[in-house]
């Protein structure tokens, strides 16, 4: 191959990096390992993992253990799924164009609105995204999100907004003593409704929020809508089984966090984000959308479509930077979506709305636990420990039990409370168990804390 | 010479005949394959828990169909993709090598796979220590210290590299709002310049194919924030004068970010941190062999300079020293004052993490230079070969210099000599069994085709590509409308693109099936 | 698709615009050398009557499957009409581009600048170069 070249080494290949660039030793890293080995390396470290197959889970804020059918994994490793690129030459990408196609169809049904993309990375990327929309669409660079909507979503809406010339404003959630038209636990409406003005681009809410309770979006888009803001609304895609959907609501925008459906907790990623929005954004949206037509001889077939949007055509003016998105993942959510099907998606739903409010009833009766809000719930709620949430933590892991999320840290005013989350991998044993460990374990701290003298 | 592929198969393909049809269309009501497990606690009425008007009028219309149908959907709808396990996928840029199975299973390690990311660090130190080997291979491979692992693909970690730039010159109390890029950037170089609230000023490409110097001289000043830029760029030509650049930038204060989607070139043999380079990101689904995924998921990690260093975002994996000469501890930092903050949720897409590492750890220090080197021969190789005959007359190089790891072809000559274009050319490629190369791109080149072979592949595989072009080539001398009517043979021929973005149809209707 | 042609009667922009001026009103295009360049139109928005548009500058853009072009308004005025036939159907652009394919109609702030624009031979000429 040298002589084809016309070089006598390797070297010389690399002639025309200058002397002074050549690093001219071999990299500081150890050498390459047979397969046994690096399988070994990996799985070592695996074993110092608390994972939910070691411990009973309840921990959510956002990603869910829920259980992937066994098909998914088989699908999703196939070759011809696993390994092509983007689909840019469409006569051979029919199937990954399909499953676009697919894919976009079961998100628009979930959400109730008619266009919807191919996937984004995740969900509080996406929420940003939506600013960058709604941005652009109003020309007003001023954005209200609800406390209710998650940290890292609210997180990521500032950081691209530092980008974007945008500002970020909070809405509380309402208060137990003010005078507002919702309940505890949600978005304080009066309070929205003061703050949206005509410099408003968008208003983010989170359906269920992030304490979970079920928000009434239709009541909280009305103030909005009227100064010409657009709606946002970021979902549990589970939740869109009995919930109604953001398109019914008046939202402009559908967002949301895609991992429950179909995919691994895996640390956090990759899982996939979806963005649906009304017709007339379409030409706004980010990433990847497929399309129907048909080829020179009559057949169906799909394509990307409305290219023009996007960064490789439209460079600085592109709807957005994406390219490389969650194709995979996102196919593995339309496989459990249609393993679920129409009825057992609402099954799944009713389930994990009777568990939690099992779960809740269960530890509200615990001495030294109590509801954060009383707020309606489907999957995920809120407790308060008379005790400090993190030593309580540590004594339920010592019994193989996930307590769930901690809210101290983003949600100083609630130091002592607690997320918990249910899917239907939780059954009623494991409530009931987490129950008796947790009554346990405060019973314990709650001793030591009034010792330590904490009133 | 190949044998001419197909222009026509009596009555089509078995593929062809077998018309697309859609999940929904295969549903029949109340099939199902799911069996949930039973709620196992009390009944009650869904609206007794939840107001009636919060709750959905009417069911997602979802597909009603029986496990054995699903799988035999997909498998069916899989075969008419081409993939890279398949055959050859040299896409300029897109560094199309061969995806390690060891890595799923690695992956799929329950330790790994069902570890939530709100654990207790302390009770995902397995997690946190894959995460920080990563960063310190990473780094040891660019040449830069400090390594984030959040952004999920090349550009979202070029929009970090900008935030981050921007944080730099804000904290210096300077505004600075422009960002340089070559004309023969990537599209998410300018696209992300703009979500990054800065304005795009692009470099002329001199005749070498590098940034023409004088033009740069010209445009860094104070109001410059950044130049981006990959090297080895997209035309696969390693720009000399990259230290002589890197000088430039930063006389006139601006920092130097780096487009990592050639990496693949220069692994083992320079380092964009030695090159002048403050912000490096990395592809891990180029260079680090995470599959395609037919368009994601991947990860862009950066690399950072020391003076960047305290704006990375927030969290940060960090290692602390065992106390009492206990084990190290890894731990996530979110004390960083500087940062700017978080661009996702949680850590990042970590299973495409484990899946690099392994790759990482199974090619070694030694193996991954040997990849870049290997990488290097093949594109010269093919190069060569594609210099002879039939391709070096209608298809010849753009610039006419030693490549790196791909290189940038010009069907001018095809267009103007035989009357076919690069689209065409690229179309019949596939009855011969191969995916194109990258096409019309870069902007810079007239009827551009980019070529990038990757390291693994055999020399009997790029024979054939040179082969399949001179096919084609032959075959166009002889009758230009064979390319122009091709492909023949594919599960669908030529699309209707301006029907689909004229009219949009993005879902499939209610009621179709 | 429209045969290669330059009418003699209208004006021509460098950018590839024409004008057909009637006193002080013009009705503004794209040539056929545009329209073949960008391939099948999929999408053109029209900007809004009473847009202020200048002589040079971009005052729209259409888009094909895999480009997007500015159209450069060769003369400057006032838009008094657009034509949300083509916006509706933009394959009219490459169809009839000097005729059901016009885009606007503007009242003309400076008339004089049309002695600025080429007549069909200059800008055949100027075709035949730059090939």
């Amino acid at each position: 191959m040298l002589a084809a070249i016309g070089v006598a080494s390797i070297d010389e290949l690399f002639e025309e990096i200058p002397e002074a660039l050549r690093l001219g030793r071999p990299l500081e890293l150890p050498d390459g390992k047979p397969e046994t080995e690096v399988y070994d390396r990996l799985s070592a470290l695996a074993s110092r993992n608390s994972h939910a197959e070691a411990e009973t889970s309840f921990l959510g804020a956002g990603m869910y253990d829920h259980y992937v059918p066994a098909l998914v994994d088989a699908i999703t490793s196939r070759s011809e799924f696993l390994t092509p690129y983007t689909p840019y030459q469409p006569e051979i990408s029919q199937g990954g164009l399909q499953v676009m196609f697919e894919f976009q169809t079961a998100m628009s049904e979930l959400t109730g609105l008619p266009v919807s993309n191919a996937a984004l990375y995740e969900g509080p990327s996406a929420v940003a995204s939506a600013a960058y929309l709604a941005i652009g669409a109003t020309g007003r660079r001023k954005l209200l999100a609800s406390r209710g909507v998650h940290p890292h979503s609210r997180e990521s809406l500032v950081a691209y907004g530092v980008g974007y010339g945008s500002e970020l404003i909070e809405v509380p959630l309402t208060s137990s003593t003010a005078a507002t038209n919702t309940a505890a636990g949600q978005t304080d409406a009066s309070a929205l409704a003061e703050a949206i003005d005509d410099e408003t681009a968008a208003v983010f809410l989170q359906q269920p929020n992030f304490l979970g309770a079920v928000e009434d979006i239709e009541l909280l888009a009305s103030a909005a809508k009227e100064r010409g803001a657009l709606v946002v609304v970021a979902c549990d895609p589970i939740a869109l089984s009995i919930l109604k959907p953001p398109g019914e609501c008046g939202a402009d925008i559908a967002v949301g966090e895609g991992q429950p459906l179909g995919n691994r907790l895996d640390y956090g990623g990759p899982s996939f984000g979806f963005f649906c929005a009304s017709q007339e954004h379409i030409r706004r949206m980010p990433g990847r959308i497929a399309g129907e037509t048909t080829d020179v001889d009559g057949r169906r077939g799909f394509v990307l479509t409305l290219q023009t949007r996007e960064q490789h055509i439209r460079r600085e003016k592109a709807t957005h930077n994406i390219c490389t998105a969650q194709a995979l993942n996102a196919l593995a959510g339309m496989v459990h979506l249609a393993w679920l099907g129409k009825r057992g998606f609402v099954e799944l739903g009713e389930l994990l709305v009777r568990r939690s409010a099992y779960a809740r009833e269960r530890l509200a009766a615990l001495d030294g636990v109590e509801l954060l809000h009383e707020a309606p719930v489907m999957r995920e709620f809120a407790v308060a420990l008379d005790a400090p949430v993190t030593d309580v933590l540590d004594r339920c892991a010592a019994e193989g039990i996930g307590a769930g999320y901690p809210l101290a840290r983003e949600y100083p005013e609630y130091e002592n409370g607690l997320l918990v989350a249910i899917t239907e991998r939780r059954s009623r044993q494991d409530i009931d168990r987490l129950a008796d460990v947790l009554a346990g374990a405060v019973a314990d701290l709650r001793g030591a804390r009034v010792a330590e003298g904490v009133a | 010479m190949m044998e001419r592929a197909p222009t026509t198969v009596d009555g089509g393909t078995p593929m062809q005949r077998d018309s697309a049809t859609t999940i929904y269309e295969r549903s029949v009501e109340d099939r199902r394959a799911a069996t949930l497990p039973e709620a196992g606690v009390p009944e009650r009425p869904l609206d007794e828990v939840i107001p009636k008007r919060l709750l959905r009028q009417r069911p997602a219309e979802l597909p009603e169909v029986s496990e054995p149908e699903i799988v035999r959907h997909y498998n069916r709808i899989s075969r008419r993709n081409f993939d890279l396990d398949t055959g050859f996928y040299p896409l300029g840029s897109c560094t199309m090598k061969h995806n390690p199975r060891l890595n799923e299973r690695v992956a799929a390690l329950p330790g790994h796979a069902r570890l939530h990311p709100a654990q207790e660090p302390k009770r995902a130190q397995g997690a946190l220590e894959v995460m920080w080997l990563l960063q310190q291979s990473l780094a040891e491979i660019c040449g830069l210290p400090h390594v984030s692992l959040q952004p999920s693909a090349g550009s979202h970690g070029e929009l970090a590299g900008l935030l981050l730039t921007r944080a730099y010159h804000a904290d210096r109390g300077e505004t600075r709002t422009k960002v340089l890029t070559p004309d023969t950037a990537h599209g998410t170089n300018p696209a992300t310049v703009t979500m990054a609230g800065f304005e795009v000023v692009k470099l002329e490409t001199n005749e070498r194919g590098g940034i023409e110097l004088d033009d740069l001289r010209a445009k860094a000043d104070d109001e410059t924030a950044c130049l981006m830029l990959t090297n080895p760029n997209t035309l696969g030509l390693f720009d000399e004068n990259i230290s002589e650049i890197a000088k430039i930038v930063h006389d006139a204060g601006g920092t130097l970010y780096y487009d990592g989607a050639n990496l693949n070139a220069i692994m083992g043999r320079s380092r964009p941190g030695d090159m002048g380079f403050d912000i490096v990101h990395v592809n891990l689904h180029k260079s680090f062999s995470q599959p395609h995924g037919g368009g994601g998921p991947g990860a862009g990690p950066i690399a950072v300079s020391d003076r960047i260093e305290p704006y990375l975002p927030r969290p940060q994996v960090v290692r602390r020293e065992g106390r009492n000469g206990g084990e190290p501890q890894f731990d996530l930092d979110f004390e960083r004052p500087k940062s700017i903050g978080r661009l996702r949720g949680f850590q990042g897409n970590f299973g495409v993490f484990v899946r690099s590492y392994a790759y990482i750890l199974s090619l070694g220090g030694d193996g991954l230079q040997e990849a870049s080197e290997t990488a290097v021969l093949n594109a010269n190789y093919l190069l060569a070969r594609l210099g002879e005959g039939r391709a070096g007359r209608y298809t010849p190089v753009a610039f006419d210099r030693r490549c790196m790891h791909e290189f940038v072809l010009s069907g001018a000559p095809a267009k103007k000599e035989l009357g076919v274009q690069t689209l065409d050319i690229a179309k019949r490629l596939l009855d011969y069994g191969m995916h194109p190369p990258t096409v019309y791109f870069p902007l810079l080149v007239d009827e551009a085709l980019m070529v990038e072979p990757t390291e693994t592949e055999t020399r009997e595989t790029l024979d054939a590509f040179a082969d399949a072009i001179e096919a084609i080539l032959a075959e166009a001398e002889e009758d230009p409308e064979i390319a122009k009517g091709a492909p023949y043979t594919t599960p669908v021929r030529r699309l209707d693109e301006a029907a689909a973005a004229r009219k949009p149809v993005v879902r499939e209707m209610r009621g179709r099936a | 698709m429209a045969e290669e042609t330059y009418p003699d009667e209208l004006r021509y922009h460098p950018e590839h615009d024409w004008a057909r001026i009637e006193g002080d009103q013009a009705t503004f295009g794209i040539t056929w050398y545009a329209q073949d360049a960008l391939g099948e139109v999929v999408f053109y928005e029209p900007p809004e009557i009473g847009k202020e548009v200048k002589k040079d500058e971009a005052y729209a853009e259409v888009e094909s499957v895999k480009a997007v072009s500015d159209v450069y308004a060769p003369l400057s005025g006032e838009v008094t009409e657009v034509n949300s036939a083509v916006a509706e159907n933009p394959e009219k652009i490459n169809e009839d581009p000097y005729g059901d394919g016009w885009m606007v109609k503007v009242k003309l702030s400076d008339p004089s600048e049309a002695d600025q624009l080429m007549d069909a031979a200059a800008y055949k000429k100027l075709l035949e170069e730059s090939d």
